[in-house]
């Protein structure tokens, strides 16, 4: 088991160092310069010496393989660099802003959840029923909707029916509270974009735990139990839902990792001052610094997560291990 | 009169008995699939919007028409016109097209071009399997807004370089998927058979062990048409998709849609409507086609 | 300038005022009420905090109530391009001695940066003399708008003199921007001249309390502010100030609507002001004007056939401004059809003026029969235009979007390349691969000398990579110009080349602005830039 774990550690090094490569191609391959968005992008008047000055402060002038080595290095010395857009410390600037998307990514994995799994199991015991058909329907719906255009309508609903219902317009907080301080203020802002990203994510969760159960409910144990006269009741609560569970269990893993990158447009939408702005901020700017960690951070959650996942496949079944 | 040889009235004939058969076979499937069967309605419906855009609206879907613009639904503008003056359903109508062509284009390039690396992969194994996948590792894993914008700046926008931007992150799943079904198939006797016979790989990866990977690919591939509309909308959303004055329904729901969401919503909703149902379709249509195919396929 | 107030909100106004006539308060209507925290939408996000080396309101709206100016625009008549009144001077702007060479400044004494150090003429000294002589490697934005000025000198602790090399009317105008923050001498040589991008230090209405990038900036009311109220007692009148960073419109919209914010100072488009004004009604003021910015399509000179005049003229007489700004300003945030000087100023063409330029007389067809006969002239049968926009809807897209289809009646054949902002610079500005490009001029304090510059082909924000000696001598004897009539009589021929003769650029039409805001916030007066009056000192509260 060790063995396999040094080895799945060891094969997330290339990929690491892959992507490391690839965004740092890739941004420079972007064209525009983050002096010349920072000084022109007003339209106000602006000396051309600021704009070299700036270039030369932080650090576009060096040599790319210094750039790169500086890049990478920052890893080894814990040293994460300063954002070209605010020149403060990056491991600054993703404090400050962590709190609140992995706060919106938990919320949204327990709406997925809650929404996921009772459907889920409705729709397989109920297979092929009206009900079943309305589940499918409804969880489907999630994932055909562009988020942007849920939150939106989200938002407006919430101004035009709290005037209708209470006379004031009312919409959720734009600036965050962390729990701890306020956790009204805290919970009125978030469970909006907790709901609007956790209803799209519950579809494939959904899904699977209506295959699963399928599946589970098909074999043999089941139908013994069955025989036996057990209610359906138990029969799905006590044994098939325990087996059915581990896929879904992976799925919901795999979606919270797509989640991290995932709230890109949801935070948006409903102005949180998360990662995913911080994302669409540096990279409209060319930020190059502040990008390259943040996609990092993305593929080293991504890869972390798989990691997991694979471990404990591994665990469960011995024959992984040895192939 | 007309002389038909043997072979020909067999032929014949099969055809006739063949045919009950297939309607037999959509009864079939509706029946047992009524929700598949609703999904592949809507994607008919809309393939005919697309291909027959021409008639079903006399509007032009581009020129501006101030005089009317920001017109409520009436009965010549059925949906109501944009800020330019757009006749709405005219553009959502020729929207299609563009769903369609960015749906179809980047879900079968994807997901073929996953088919074919992902079998070679498989079918090589060794050190080009390891070094694949941890290319692919790094597709998947790697934002789709930088890959996006890094296609559309060095390519410029435009309909085809959305296409790329979105078929990448297609490719790499494909690739995954086929290549762990095809790395049982590898493992049957007549692909050692086949090369004992000295095949090319070429030859092999395309002839013998493509096709075994059918179900998977087809699935990846339905899967994928509704989430490249999906992601063609939500990059116009952020600016890198499909641009003015080209039909599209994300670029509708782009400026106006939050602009004109209350002062004139039909802008704000039709669109969104569109894109819902017609990605709705296709999960359906899939979903039911995944069931047929292969009812222990996980969903990823 | 132009207050509407919806018919609902005058009506509560004038209520409000007889409640309170009923209570035995006279004029209280009138006198401010103090207190309370205004919170307001920034639009875009601070880059660094030191303004003299920024070029974004980003900067001006969340930081500048904390700092002061040597002179301002007047808080209380920001439409005007001509009244500036003393920020930290003493009496009124003084006129110039010495034949228009000399300025000297009385600095007003008591007055303490937020450190405690008090403020001397020394420190306006250093901070000019970083603002428009700063040493190698420290940038300063502006440093060009004071290239008449010779010597700058603190004869005493608070008296500041400015010699300047020939008379200047854009000396004034250039001293009021809005970005020319007072620093403290000491900060400046103890920290550095770098030290401001990152620290807060003036002697402004608020000071500074925490700022929480890309989230949220507070102040809270400087107690020793050197401004009196109309209460007699010193301003500013509001307890705190909190700019709230919200970088998507619709977001801003619909926090004002909820009340989450109280205002937004930068401008919205009309679509949104009949929204905000249909759902709150009386709860809603909007305040228009017109705005310092122009919108051009630039043409590339280098880019063949586009370095004939007559194409480019063509290009101009197929937009149908007139009628261009009837529909577009139902759309979009721009209305006023104009020539290269902002429409209010003395300086503008008369409406009169403006129709002897090509694309801007009032009969539509004759302009599109003229560009097809230039075209013809300059023998081209079809031609294709591949036109690149900026990625950012209000203006550009929209107008952009209308320019197209108006080259459409015309048999022009012009493609939209929509570039993300860093890539369209790129393109505008460095490999230069475009036909026409989006083109905009957005300035702060009125100054027609200085703002014009934009149409020289060897001005650094001039992007039609064009060589025009008749122009720039043109515009040697504006600015050296003294007298106003000549100067005005300059300009026209000046517009008239570079619009018209030569079009070297087309301009399409003069942003507007739309501030609806809650009507709550008061004091607030809209100025034809978004960058100017931001000081809040002058804001209350009316809850």
């Amino acid at each position: 088991m060790y063995k396999y774990i040094a080895k799945r550690l060891m094969l997330m090094i290339p990929t690491l160092f892959g992507a490391a490569v690839l965004v740092f191609i890739l941004l420079r391959m972007i064209p525009g310069d983050i002096c010349e968005v920072r000084m022109a992008g007003s339209g106000m008047y602006f000396d051309q010496e600021a704009i070299d000055v700036c270039r030369e402060n932080i650090g576009l002038n060096k040599p790319l393989p210094l750039q790169f080595i500086e890049f990478v290095g920052g890893y080894f010395t814990l040293d994460l660099g300063t954002s070209m857009w605010t020149e403060k410390p990056i491991t600054h600037e993703i404090q400050l802003r962590f709190a609140l998307s992995l706060q919106v990514a938990i919320m949204a994995t327990i709406v997925a959840i809650a929404i996921a799994i009772p459907l889920g199991i409705i729709s397989a015991v109920k297979q092929n029923t009206w009900i079943d058909y309305a589940v499918r329907v409804f969880s489907i719906a999630g994932i055909a909707m562009p988020s942007f255009w849920l939150g939106i309508l989200i938002i407006l609903g919430l101004l035009v029916y709290s005037q209708a219902w209470f006379g004031e317009p009312w919409m959720p907080p734009i600036v965050y509270v962390p729990p701890w301080e306020d956790p009204i203020g805290n919970l009125s802002q978030l469970i909006w974009p907790a709901v609007a990203t956790g209803y799209r994510y519950s579809a494939v969760a959904a899904r699977m735990t209506r295959s699963a159960l399928l599946e589970v409910l098909r074999e043999d144990y089941i139908r013994t139990a069955r025989a036996k006269g057990l209610i359906e009741k138990v029969i799905i609560n006590r044994h098939a839902l325990k087996n059915a569970m581990l896929p879904v269990v992976t799925i919901i893993a795999i979606e919270f990792a797509f989640l991290i990158g995932g709230l890109v447009v949801t935070e948006q939408v409903f102005n949180l001052n998360g990662l995913g702005k911080l994302f669409v901020t540096s990279v409209g700017n060319q930020d190059y610094t502040m990008t390259q960690q943040l996609v990092m951070i993305v593929v080293l959650v991504f890869v972390l997560v798989n990691f997991a996942v694979d471990i404990f496949y591994a665990w469960l079944d011995p024959r992984i291990r040895y192939s | 009169m007309v002389t038909l040889s043997e072979a020909q009235v067999e032929a014949k004939f099969e055809q006739l008995a063949a045919k009950p058969t297939l309607s037999k076979r959509l009864w079939e499937f509706c029946r047992k699939q009524p929700l598949g069967a609703a999904g592949a309605a809507v994607v008919l419906v809309m393939i005919f919007m697309a291909v027959f855009a021409d008639y079903i609206t006399h509007f032009d879907p581009v020129k501006n028409d101030l005089a009317n613009m920001l017109t409520a639904p009436d009965e010549t503008y059925i949906l109501g016109t944009d800020q330019f003056g757009r006749d709405a359903f005219t553009r959502i109508v020729y929207g299609a097209r563009t769903a369609l062509l960015v749906g179809f284009v980047s879900a079968f390039a994807g997901a073929t071009i996953g088919l074919v690396l992902g079998v070679a992969s498989a079918y090589f194994g060794g050190r080009f399997d390891l070094l694949f996948q941890r290319v692919m590792d790094v597709v998947m894993a790697f934002p789709l807004i930088i890959l996006a914008l890094a296609v559309v700046a060095t390519l410029g926008t435009g309909v085809q370089n959305v296409i790329v931007a979105i078929t990448i992150p297609f490719i790499a799943r494909s690739a995954r998927v086929v290549r762990s079904n095809a790395l049982a198939i590898r493992e049957i006797p007549y692909i050692d058979a086949a090369r004992a016979l000295g095949y090319s790989h070429t030859r092999i990866i395309l002839r013998h062990m493509a096709p075994n990977v059918m179900a998977p690919y087809l699935i990846i591939l339905t899967a994928s048409l509704g989430q490249a509309i999906l992601l063609e909308a939500a990059l116009s959303y952020l600016g890198l998709g499909v641009q003015e004055p080209i039909p599209s329904w994300g670029l509708m729901l782009q400026g106006g849609a939050e602009e004109f969401a209350e002062t004139a919503p039909w802008i704000a909703i039709w669109p969104g409507v569109a894109i819902s149902l017609a990605v709705f379709g296709f999960n359906l249509f899939g979903d039911a086609l995944r069931d047929i195919l292969d009812p222990k396929l996980r969903a990823r | 300038m132009k207050v509407i107030f919806s018919k609902l909100a005058v009506a509560t106004v004038v209520g409000a005022g007889l409640a309170l006539a009923a209570g035995g308060v006279a004029n209280a209507a009138e006198m401010p009420k103090r207190g309370g925290i205004l919170t307001y939408l920034n639009p875009a996000e601070i880059p660094s905090y030191d303004a003299h080396r920024e070029t974004t309101f980003g900067v001006v709206h969340p930081l500048g109530p904390m700092y002061s100016l040597l002179i301002r625009v007047n808080p209380d008549n920001p439409q005007s391009a001509t009244d500036f009144t003393c920020d930290l001077c003493e009496g009124k702007v003084p006129s110039p001695t010495d034949g228009g060479k000399t300025f000297t400044f009385k600095i007003r004494k008591g007055i303490k940066f937020q450190s405690g150090a008090p403020l001397t003429a020394h420190d306006i000294v250093a901070t000019y003399k970083k603002i428009m002589w700063p040493p190698d490697g420290i940038p300063s934005s502006r440093k060009a708008f004071y290239r008449m000025v010779d010597t700058l000198t603190a004869p005493d602790d608070f008296t500041v003199v400015f010699k300047l090399k020939w008379p200047s009317g854009a000396f004034i105008p250039a001293l009021a921007a809005p970005f020319n923050w007072i620093y403290s001498k000491a900060d400046l040589d103890k920290h550095g001249l770098n030290w401001h991008t990152k620290n807060v230090n003036g002697t402004g209405p608020f000071l500074f309390v925490q700022d929480q990038q890309g989230s949220f900036t507070e102040g809270k009311r400087n107690p020793n502010y050197h401004h009196m109220g109309l209460d007699g007692k010193p301003q500013p009148y509001l307890d705190g100030i909190k700019a709230i960073v919200a970088t998507k419109l619709a977001v801003r919209v619909q926090a004002i609507r909820g009340d989450r914010a109280a205002i937004e100072f930068r401008g919205f488009p009309p679509a949104h002001r009949d929204e905000l004004v249909k759902a709150l009604g009386k709860d809603i003021t909007v305040q228009e004007s017109d705005w310092n910015c122009a919108l051009f399509f630039t043409p590339n000179h280098e880019s063949k056939p586009f370095d004939d005049a007559r194409v480019r003229r063509a290009l101009t007489l197929t937009l149908d401004r007139w009628s261009g700004s009837q529909y577009l300003s139902k759309i979009a945030i721009v209305k006023t059809v104009g020539g290269v000087v902002f429409p209010n100023h003395p300086f503008a063409a008369t409406k009169a003026e403006l129709t002897k330029l090509a694309g801007y007389g009032e009969d539509a067809k004759a302009n599109l029969a003229e560009a097809k006969r230039l075209l013809k002239e300059a023998g081209i049968s079809t031609l294709k235009v591949n036109f690149v926009n900026r990625g950012v809807d209000q203006p550009y897209k929209v107008v952009g979007t209308w320019g197209i289809d108006q080259w459409k009646k015309a048999g022009i054949d012009a493609t939209q390349q929509v570039l993300p902002t860093p890539a369209f610079y790129d393109t505008l500005r460095k490999t230069k691969k475009f036909d026409i490009a989006i083109d905009f001029n957005c300035q702060s304090v009125i100054n027609p000398i200085a703002d014009i510059t934009k149409f020289l082909g060897t001005s650094g924000a001039n992007n039609g990579n064009y060589k025009d000696q008749p122009l720039e001598d043109i515009y040697a004897k504006i600015e050296k110009s003294g007298d106003e009539t000549e100067q005005r009589k300059l300009i026209r021929d000046y517009e008239k080349r570079a619009l018209s003769d030569e079009a070297h650029m087309l301009l399409t039409l003069w942003w507007y602005k739309i501030n609806p805001h809650r009507s709550y916030v008061k004091g607030w007066k809209i100025a034809p830039s978004h960058y100017l009056n931001q000081q809040l000192d002058n804001i209350w509260l009316d809850k």
